[in-house]
């Protein structure tokens, strides 16, 4: 079995407008950023980016260009915006977001994980602790008037629980530290993140590796995410970047 | 309601410092953004485990110049060196502990806190938007065996922080155990909030009059010991 794309931009050709995309990270740790550069340079036009932890925050340049070249319709994630007030009212994509050009829906983070750990494992919903007593037991948070949809919660040994659904993306970048062209994966320190849950739950996953290694190197005890996941994989080089995000 | 004179508390530093006090040597802890991460300047050397949600169990102290690697960061996204026996694992996994009950202590910064320990850190309405930044902070109040806020008393714009009524969005509703602050260490009891130190210098009608609910004032009053 052979996955492997060299080129970038024929593992994402089907990426087409309107679609769904999951992008793993968490700020600037883990981020499929060469996966990020070819869909801007792609140009796909309506996308819902599907996140876990702010990795746009740590990808600032690929999302200002997103915003730049109106690419975006929707970014789903816990943590979508800079912390500092000022910071935020510099940013094109939080502007973006005040006049509701782009649709910013925010979940609590661990609630967004059992989501696409949901689609991952073919269940269509779970029951949630997280976030009972705050507004999104009662509907959830979104940016655009009209676009928050009622929770349904329900009791369970006394205590009140949400029932949120599985989230399942057309697609999912992931970005591993090493692959085989089978699509076995290892990740590296925190840099895992939400890759391995994305990288189950989407209908379709790429993956973008630093290191290409032949079979049998990847230790069978200590691979991540199983090939099984991958559709197709693409060697990359390790780019530095910027760790802090402000 | 907004305050005309501003009582001398202790640094950031400080409250972190009394907050570390609080821990117990075995416990497992997660520390929030803001006065929280300094908690852990303080127990350097101490037998506590810091789980970091982004996936890392025994989380090092920041990592500075060579020590610096782009995949290895706090959940503040703060560059960090690992330790023996650190480990790292995914999200779900983090979540596992964070929501299955496994953290002994979470301490947290809070915009506002009320009398029955439900407190408001997610979105400040001032910024104008519906929207803002949960993270993590609504699982680990649900997962945490003690939920510790660590703030400043009085907001910088001289508005009170530890309200009746929450007028800010709700992280989470009756959650919080204990609340410390540059002026004061406040218990959470179902009778209400009791003041059981004050920062030195300060009196106990001083730590009413920055606070909206009516404080019970423990017997045992004393200053805040580090």
């Amino acid at each position: 079995m052979d996955k492997v794309y060299q080129k970038i931009e024929d593992a994402i050709a089907d990426v087409n407008d309107g679609a769904t995309v999951a992008v793993a990270g968490f700020f600037a740790c883990g981020v499929p950023r060469l996966l990020l550069k070819a869909l801007i340079n792609k140009g796909t036009k309506n996308l819902t980016l599907a996140c876990g932890c702010g990795p746009m925050l740590g990808a600032a340049d690929e999302l200002k260009q997103l915003v730049k070249n109106k690419q975006l319709k929707k970014v789903i994630d816990s943590y979508g915006l800079y912390r500092s007030a000022t910071k935020g009212r510099e940013d094109s994509f939080e502007q973006a977001v005040r006049d509701g050009e782009i649709e910013l829906e925010v979940y609590p983070m661990g609630t967004l994980a059992e989501k696409y750990r949901a689609a991952a494992a073919g269940v269509p919903a779970v029951y949630l602790p997280t976030g009972v007593g705050s507004i999104i037991e009662h509907s959830t948070i979104t940016n655009i008037s009209g676009k928050s949809i009622p929770k349904e919660t329900r009791v369970f040994n006394g205590r009140t629980y949400i029932l949120e659904y599985a989230l399942k993306p057309d697609f999912a970048f992931i970005h591993a530290h090493t692959g085989d062209r089978e699509g076995n994966l290892k990740y590296s320190k925190t840099a895992r993140n939400f890759n391995p849950v994305m990288a189950a739950a989407a209908k379709v996953t790429i993956a973008e590796v630093e290191n290409l290694v032949e079979l049998g190197i990847i230790d069978s005890d200590s691979v991540h995410t199983p090939g099984i996941y991958i559709k197709r994989i693409v060697p990359v080089p390790r780019i530095d970047f910027r760790v802090s995000i402000d | 309601m907004a305050n005309s004179v501003k009582l001398e508390g202790i640094p950031r530093e400080m409250i972190a410092l009394r907050v570390s006090k609080e821990i117990q040597d075995g416990d497992y802890v997660n520390l929030g953004i803001g006065i929280p991460t300094l908690v852990s300047n303080w127990i350097e050397g101490r037998d506590i485990i810091l789980q970091s949600e982004i996936g890392m169990l025994k989380t090092g102290p920041l990592a500075y110049d060579a020590d610096v690697n782009q995949d290895l960061i706090n959940a503040s996204c703060q560059p960090v060196v690992e330790l023996p026996g650190t480990v790292y694992f995914d999200i779900l996994e983090s979540f596992t502990m964070i929501r299955g009950g496994r953290m002994s202590m979470v301490v947290m910064g809070a915009l506002q806190v009320n009398d029955k320990g439900d407190y408001a850190g997610w979105a400040n309405p001032s910024r104008g938007l519906d929207v803002g930044n949960i993270g993590g902070s609504m699982d680990l109040c649900v997962g945490a065996n003690k939920l510790f806020l660590a703030m400043e008393h009085v907001a910088v714009d001289g508005k009170l922080k530890i309200v009746k009524h929450l007028t800010f969005p709700p992280t989470t509703a009756g959650r919080v155990n204990k609340i410390f602050t540059d002026l004061a260490v406040i218990e959470v009891t179902p009778k209400g909030l009791l003041l059981k130190e004050v920062a030195p210098g300060l009196t106990a009608a001083d730590v009413q009059s920055v606070t909206e609910p009516k404080l019970i004032i423990s017997p045992e009053l004393k200053e805040i010991e580090f």
